[in-house]
């Protein structure tokens, strides 16, 4: 019998699922390997019995188990104490699972004022907010470490099929997973001439420049030709063939893979990777942006709450 | 007292569901309800970002059809910040769009419908799956890996990002495409045609034909249908405009600026999924069975039933032999995935008929934009239905309001239908299975939600 792997999605857009299905070829030799006892996406497993009898939820035990998304409701955190309790390993997978994440946004300004919104849009009848069968929203999107210990953690908005297959098959040979270390910038090839000329961050409401019939290495950096680009505080990881992926298609990284330390802050490091390039950090429209992807671990909270949590 | 069969999470579909089915003491179903468990808030998160920024952020809303939520958001920021793409910025955006459908189509098809039919619907649940597929048969499970990768990859390596991706930029395209880049898709998007085709005949011979009552009957209901076409009435993915049929193929057609005269969404209070309707008939908005009120579906059958034809020849002598077989509108819920075959041949005799227009390649592909004031609304079809953003900037550029209705929301009451038809007709008098129970999710997974 080959690893159990248990899946869950939590609050998570299924990217994550998707590029564990872009492993592609090697995925079919994976599936040889290891058997999944759970995962929503592909396998018909019900909580509650396939009769939907049961009273308490179950996840059977695994060796793995791999959680994308972040925690927003009392269904994610019940699944996810499931998970924990029956799954050997856990890792988190992708970044609103290691920090957040994208929908870790909305604790600018907390999950129920997200919520209430979407009922109160122009198109939307009267109403009120449904709380029926439906499960309670948390305050907050939380990290999954903020609520369970998490043995390993992938991120990736989506993660990198190849590194999703790098650890699953670690696992299988009882070794340690090969993870970069380092910042977008040192996997990216294009042309640094140390300090420009840039004094202020612009808007990409332009292409950068550049000669689409050469290679990437010899397009200057992003960040030297004045816009915004988030690679020297975000983790290594989306670089594939040659390139970081963003900076593949000539557009600048906005950091989808988090702090390049597990526990740095994106923005305070952002803003100190501008300042000391001599770039005026106030013209970066919207600087709270700079968490986009790692919002949570109490870094975004309500604007107009100075303190407690 | 009643019984509640309670089925969660519903599997092999994109997001988090659960069905309940209520049993009256005499164990017949007395209602049956698809819960959507779970919301996020998108609207209100984008407020004070930077409009041009906002198509890479709202493609997080789902990761499946990623591309679709790009570039709906995309001409959005195009109309708040009044700049109209270049041309081939234009086709390059609707290539890539339409590349994800045949990716999408794939998965949905292959990885998590085909199980039911491949397996058979009572299989038992541990190998009713791809993995099991790739046990029974191997041969079509690693072609159909192969073909889902090659689609994918395609859009990587002239994207740079297939999930959630950043080449749509307001005023057009991040990169224009090289020539060598254009004959590698060309290539393999023929391969892809082959693909579809084979797909198209193995699923008339050897999957329908087993299932013929099951396609006739699980989870049929009856509503009208929305869809985008151009001026001639052909079916769009891209752009166009808006068509609402009712059941009795009357059409109303409307500009997507418009949308808010046409649609509204009702809310129940058993679900975070809202439940659009068609505002513009009048009637009010019911789930009943033998009545419904204002409720339409969208996704593949309805794009083909709102369509007088399809614009491509292999696509086009699919739609005439499926609307000689099933009428028009045809109702049957499970012949969404007859549809979904039908637009995937569409989809890939499309991509190669942009990939061959001779201005592909041009360098010019992105107009100057600038951050203002204003208003803009973008729509596309998303493989689960008519997706639609709508955005208002202040003179800064930077969102002050929005509102989306997503592909999968038009067809959330139709679901609810149908889970409620399947399940008064499959169980009676307490007497159910576990292969029963997989039909009733069989007639959600057929809109592939
Ligand atoms: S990390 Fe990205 S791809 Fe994964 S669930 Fe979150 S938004 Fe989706
Ligand atoms: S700042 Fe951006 S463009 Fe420059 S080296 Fe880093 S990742 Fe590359
Ligand atoms: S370049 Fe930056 S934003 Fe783009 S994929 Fe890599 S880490 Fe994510």
């Amino acid at each position: 019998m080959g690893v159990r792997v248990a899946e869950e999605w939590l609050h998570s857009c299924s990217g994550c699922e998707i590029a564990i299905l872009n492993i592609g070829e090697p995925l079919v030799e994976l599936l040889g390997q290891i058997d999944f006892v759970h995962i929503p996406v592909l396998m018909d497993h019900k909580y509650y019995g396939q009769m939907g009898e049961g009273e308490e939820l179950e996840i059977p035990e695994a060796d793995v188990g791999i959680v994308s998304g972040g925690v927003a409701n009392e269904e994610h955190l019940e699944v996810l104490e499931a998970m924990r309790k029956q799954c050997k390993i856990l890792i988190a997978l992708g970044t609103c699972a290691t920090h957040g994440g994208l929908p870790a946004l909305i604790n600018s300004w907390g999950m129920e004022e997200g919520i209430k919104n979407s009922y109160a849009t122009p198109t939307t009848d009267k109403c009120q907010v449904p709380t029926d069968v439906v499960p309670k929203p948390l305050d907050r999107v939380y990290a999954v470490d903020e609520k369970v210990k998490v043995d390993l953690i992938l991120p990736g908005c989506p993660p990198n099929p190849q590194l999703i297959a790098e650890v699953v098959t670690a696992l299988i040979e009882g070794r340690d997973p090969v993870i970069p270390g380092k910042s977008v910038c040192d996997t990216c090839p294009t042309r640094r001439e140390g300090k420009g000329d840039v004094s202020k961050v612009r808007r990409f409401v332009q292409n950068a420049d550049y000669d689409p019939e050469k290679p990437i290495d010899e397009m200057r950096c992003l960040l030297e030709q004045g816009f915004m680009c988030m690679g020297p505080v975000t983790a290594a990881g989306c670089a594939r063939r040659g390139a970081p992926s963003c900076i593949s298609a000539r557009v600048p990284c906005r950091g989808c893979f988090g702090p390049v330390r597990r526990d740095g802050n994106q923005m305070l490091d952002m803003m100190n990777a501008l300042a000391s390039n001599g770039i005026d950090f106030k013209s970066v429209v919207d600087r709270r942006s700079l968490l986009r992807f790692s919002g949570a671990h109490g870094l975004l909270r309500p604007i107009n709450k100075k303190s407690g949590k | 007292m009643g019984n509640v069969i309670n089925i969660q999470p519903v599997t092999r579909i994109e997001g988090h569901a659960r069905i309940a089915i209520h049993l009256d003491d005499d164990g017949n179903v007395s209602d049956a309800f698809l819960h959507i468990m779970s919301l996020r808030g998108f609207e209100k998160f984008i407020e004070g970002r930077p409009a041009e920024e906002v198509p890479r952020i709202v493609n997080r809303i789902c990761g499946i059809c990623p591309w679709m939520h790009h570039l709906a958001s995309n001409k959005a920021v195009d109309g708040c910040f009044g700049v109209t793409p270049t041309p081939t910025g234009h086709k390059l955006r609707e290539l890539c769009q339409i590349m994800a459908h045949i990716n999408d189509k794939i998965l949905h098809f292959f990885f998590l419908a085909a199980p039911d039919f491949v397996l058979g619907p009572d299989s038992d649940y541990s190998v009713r799956n791809v993995v099991g597929i790739v046990k029974e048969a191997p041969e079509l499970a690693t072609q159909v890996v192969k073909m889902r990768q090659l689609g994918q990859m395609m859009l990587e390596r002239f994207a740079g990002k297939a999930i959630h991706p950043i080449a749509g930029v307001v005023g057009g395209f991040a990169k224009p495409m090289t020539e060598e880049e254009r004959q590698g898709l060309l290539e393999d998007t023929r391969t892809l045609l082959d693909f579809a085709l084979f797909a198209m005949d193995f699923a008339k011979n050897s999957v329908f034909p087993k299932y013929e009552d099951v396609i006739a009957s699980l989870g049929t209901i009856t509503t009208g249908f929305l869809g985008t076409v151009d001026d001639s009435g052909a079916l769009r993915l891209y752009d166009g405009h808006l068509r609402l049929m009712k059941a009795d193929g009357t059409i109303t057609d409307f500009p997507v600026d418009q949308y808010d005269q046409y649609l509204a969404e009702h809310v129940e209070s058993w679900t975070y999924g809202k439940m659009p309707y068609a505002k513009c008939w009048d009637e009010g908005f019911s789930m009943d069975l033998a009545a419904p009120k204002g409720v339409y579906r969208a996704n593949t059958l309805a794009r083909i039933n709102v369509a007088e034809r399809l614009s491509t020849p292999r696509a086009q002598e699919e739609l005439e032999e499926f609307r000689e077989k099933f009428g028009r509108p045809a109702q049957g819920t499970l012949l969404y995935h007859w549809a979904r075959l039908i637009e995937l041949v569409y989809a890939c005799e499309r991509t190669i008929e942009l990939l061959e227009q001779d201005d592909i390649t041009d360098k010019n592909v992105r107009a100057k934009a600038e951050p203002k004031a204003g208003r803009g609304v973008g729509a596309v079809e998303a493989p689960r239905g008519t997706l639609i953003h709508d955005y208002t900037t202040d003179e800064d550029g930077c969102i002050v309001k929005a509102n989306m209705i997503v592909g999968t929301t038009h067809n959330i009451a139709p679901m609810n239908m149908s889970v409620k038809e399947a399940a008064t007709s499959l169980i009676r008098g307490g007497v159910y299975d576990e292969g029963l129970l997989n039909k009733v999710e069989m007639a959600v997974r057929a809109y592939d939600p």
